[in-house]
């Protein structure tokens, strides 16, 4: 038996049943969430910021410039999207600089459920992954059948990913089990008659749970209920992704991989728009997790106009001159 | 106070800064380099500006254009004026700045001042009058209306004058400014100091940030990286020699700049509006007038 499994893989179930003592009530699953470490706010937050210090030139950056455009989730999730903004983000996902095309595509095209289809028919065979938010997002706040059927619909439109917001409003009340057994049944929603599944993202809406120890235990529970990623927020609320909770999630599924054995991906969203921001977020996963979390596999960036800067610094590393918004696509 | 209190007083020196965004930082490399009047004395320590404070300017003045190019002519106008108004206040200053860089007499700065608190003036007055002079009806062989009319260029890159740190300076920033552009500014090498204050008049005057970003240094160091700057529309070579403006018209080529090279200027002299309209382009429309067919109704 492999010392690590992925989440998305066959294997994950039972590593996770061996934790079924954990989940086996709401008393023992507080108990457990409720016994992890705390955190330690002003160490978590200098060790962030002292990362983000480090200076990464020359070839480090272009390694990273590349990284970084292929981690993208390329996100629109307006009311106001049209299947020709969709069809324009998807043939931008995979020529990002179409005068460039040593340019990496981005990971995925991140998109309303009922914008999956159009995604999928113009990304045809490219290699770039549809992923679909659902459960009401960004809310959450609807019944569990109206959330399922939101997700079996992305899922049958062929979305390759499915991005869930979790329940704040019963996680914060202290009902865990609630939480649990929902995004078990978004698990289960998610997978395909031909018993494939399409890979689970889990949103906490970092910016909502008020504390960073809540923040640990819903990666913890998140993970258990078989997260095949843990995202960071809905980049729909004031706080989004930032270095601090983005690196309590790092160290969660690092810890999470120590104890159950399961590989867990990582996904920041929302409020990354530079590529110094996005460089810093790299030397995160690099520092915490190390490079088996360096690839589009297990780290992805939830974001629209970070792609554009992160263009135009790459124009200016191969041509040595600045480049400027006119030269990359307005979207 | 007694005299013995009086002499034990600290001198405060003035900490000059970069004026970028509406902003004064220093320069991010973190260096600053000597400045001297004319006879070699130091008088303080100007900011040196690197190519990442160039490259923040730029990002500064594109995200003033569509604001400053958007305001009507008339507003712009007023802000300038008030520009001039702020100046007017500092005067004492500015002659003593002046007079220090450019090792002139009291009287003789302040003449240098005058004058460029007036040229300020006069340009303010030609930011909704310039439209009449370069723009207007052109007459067409069709029923047409055709009409001209100035457009800023944009960003425009502006290297100071070296020898007229005042005068020059406000000579070539002023027309720039007037029509709607928004400026990074490379100061006089050796004396940035007028420069460097006139931001402090600018953060004053309603101006709003970034259009007018100035920055202190070696003038080749700044220019190059201005120069090859996707983003940067114009540049004004005023403050650059022969061989630096070679170069730098080279690689401002790339996204085909408006450029514009150095020629001797006797900066007392009247302008004329030969520096307004070196950074406007002309939009031109065409309009249907006229009969349209059986309808018959006129435009």
């Amino acid at each position: 038996m492999p010392l690590t499994v992925p989440a998305h893989g066959p294997e994950a179930a039972a590593r996770l049943a061996s934790m079924s003592d954990v989940t086996a009530s709401d008393g023992s699953l507080r108990r457990f969430l409720h016994g992890l470490p705390g955190v330690d706010a002003v160490g978590l937050e200098g060790r962030a910021a002292t990362l983000g210090t480090r200076s990464i030139k020359t070839t480090a950056k272009a390694y990273a410039i590349d990284l970084a455009i292929s981690m993208i989730d390329l996100t629109t999730l307006e009311g106001a999207d049209t299947p020709g903004k969709v069809r324009a983000l998807c043939a931008k996902g995979v020529h990002p600089d179409p005068l460039d095309r040593s340019t990496p595509k981005v990971a995925a095209i991140c998109v309303y459920p009922d914008m999956v289809k159009v995604a999928k028919e113009s990304l045809g065979d490219s290699g770039v992954k549809v992923a679909s938010v659902a459960t009401a997002f960004p809310a959450g706040r609807a019944a569990l059948p109206v959330k399922l059927a939101d997700v079996a619909d992305a899922v049958a439109a062929g979305a390759d990913e499915v991005d869930m917001v979790i329940d704040r409003g019963a996680f914060l009340a202290g009902h865990y089990l609630k939480v649990y057994d929902e995004i078990r049944a978004v698990k289960e929603a998610c997978r395909r008659p031909d018993s494939t599944s399409a890979h689970l993202k889990v949103i906490f809406e970092t910016g909502e749970l008020s504390t960073y120890d809540n923040i640990r235990r819903a990666s913890w529970l998140g993970m258990l209920a078989g997260a095949d990623f843990i995202k960071t927020s809905t980049g729909k609320v004031a706080v989004n992704a930032t270095p601090p909770n983005t690196l309590i999630l790092l160290e969660a599924v690092r810890d999470f991989r120590e104890t159950v054995g399961v590989q867990v991906g990582v996904k920041p969203a929302g409020g990354i728009r530079t590529t110094k921001d996005a460089i810093k977020f790299l030397v995160l996963v690099n520092e915490t997790v190390g490079e088996d979390w360096l690839s589009n596999d297990w780290f992805r960036f939830g974001a629209s106009s970070l792609l554009n800067d992160l263009l135009m610094q790459r124009q200016k590393l191969s041509t040595g001159r600045y480049s400027g918004p006119d030269y990359v696509t307005v979207d | 106070m007694s005299e013995s209190e009086k002499a034990a007083r600290l001198s405060v020196f003035k900490t000059y800064k970069l004026f970028v965004g509406g902003k004064f930082p220093r320069s991010e490399s973190g260096r600053v380099y000597e400045v001297t009047d004319s006879k070699g004395r130091w008088l303080a320590n100007a900011p040196q500006s690197s190519r990442k404070d160039a490259r923040d300017a730029v990002v500064a003045a594109r995200k003033a254009f569509a604001g400053w190019s958007g305001a009507t002519a008339y507003n712009r106008g007023q802000i300038l004026y008030r520009v001039a108004e702020m100046l007017e206040g500092r005067r004492d200053q500015f002659v003593r700045e002046v007079g220090d860089a450019e090792g002139l007499s009291k009287s003789k700065a302040g003449a240098v001042v005058d004058a460029a608190i007036d040229r300020w003036v006069w340009y303010a007055g030609w930011t909704d009058k310039i439209a009449q002079i370069v723009g207007g009806a052109n007459p067409v062989a069709g029923p047409y209306f055709n009409l001209s009319s100035p457009e800023p260029t944009g960003v425009v890159a502006i290297l100071a004058p070296q020898e007229s740190s005042f005068l020059g300076l406000v000579s070539v920033v002023a027309p720039v400014i007037a029509t709607g552009n928004t400026a990074v500014v490379v100061t006089s090498e050796a004396s940035p100091l007028p420069a460097l204050s006139l931001g402090e008049v600018l953060a004053t005057s309603d101006l709003p940030g970034g259009v007018v970003n100035l920055l202190s240094g070696r003038t080749a160091e700044i220019a190059t990286p201005l120069a090859a700057h996707q983003d940067v529309n114009a540049i004004d070579l005023a403050g650059a020699e022969e061989v630096l403006a070679k170069e730098l018209e080279i690689a401002a080529a790339d996204n085909l700049k408006r450029v514009r090279r150095p020629q001797p200027v006797d900066w007392a002299a009247d302008p004329g509006t030969e520096r307004l309209t070196s950074f406007l382009e002309t939009k031109t429309v065409w309009h249907p007038a006229g009969g349209s067919g059986s309808s018959g109704a006129a435009y």
